[in-house]
């Protein structure tokens, strides 16, 4: 958020209007990763569970900060922004989520370090 | 779906108002003028939807024309040129 030059407060992501650098036209692959967020965001608000709604994710999105907002991609926002929400709504437990986080870190290196012993 | 508030045609103003929490029009069209140009439909209202609250008034959108020369105080392109955008029934009053 910042304060204008009327005192209100603006947040971060409502920037139209203010300046900005060249807008990026290339056309780009999605990375597998990005994908699976994709459809976690639509599992997740179908019709069937409507554990999530759109309108939550963007507030989500919007509520990371203005630090954060920019350092984060697309599809990294959306995730934090569904982790957040659903560790709000009781879907999953920080604790659980931490755990199963550092397991997949763990296996990650894991797999690099061979990788590059090989 | 009832008769709209504002009928296509109908002058409005975005209101000048800058509520904390997830907002539904742009800061940038605060306070401006425009023209009804289409009425979209009634929908749940976003600003609640937004934190979870699913059982709220349905609200109708509208989509507003704005001259571009209305927005930017320094717009150097043809003043014919607008700008539509689609704006929930909470954000509107009547201008004159």
């Amino acid at each position: 958020m910042s304060i204008d030059k009327t005192g209100h407060l603006r947040r971060h992501h409502d920037m139209g209007g203010l300046p900005a650098g060249a807008v990026d036209r290339h056309e780009h692959d999605h990375a597998p990763w990005e994908k699976r967020v994709d459809a976690i965001m639509r599992l997740l608000s179908d019709p069937k569970r409507r554990i999530l709604k759109v309108d939550e994710l963007r507030r989500g999105i919007e509520e990371l900060g203005p630090g954060v907002y920019d350092a984060l991609g697309y599809y990294e926002r959306w995730i934090a922004s569904i982790a957040n929400i659903l560790i709000e709504k009781g879907v999953i437990e920080i604790d659980e989520l931490g755990r199963r986080m550092a397991a997949i870190e763990a296996r990650h290196e894991a797999a690099r370090a061979k990788g590059k012993g090989a | 779906m009832t008769a709209p508030r504002f009928p296509v045609g109908a002058p409005v103003r975005i209101r000048r108002a800058w509520p904390p929490g997830h907002v539904r029009a742009p800061w940038y069209l605060r306070g401006h003028r425009g023209e009804v140009c289409a009425v979209v439909g009634d929908f749940g209202n976003p600003e609640e939807l937004a934190y979870g609250r699913r059982d709220g008034a349905k609200l109708t959108l509208y989509r507003v024309r704005f001259r571009q020369t209305e927005i930017w105080p320094d717009y150097a392109g043809p003043t014919a040129d607008t700008l539509e955008t689609e704006i929930y029934e909470n954000w509107l009053e009547p201008a004159a």
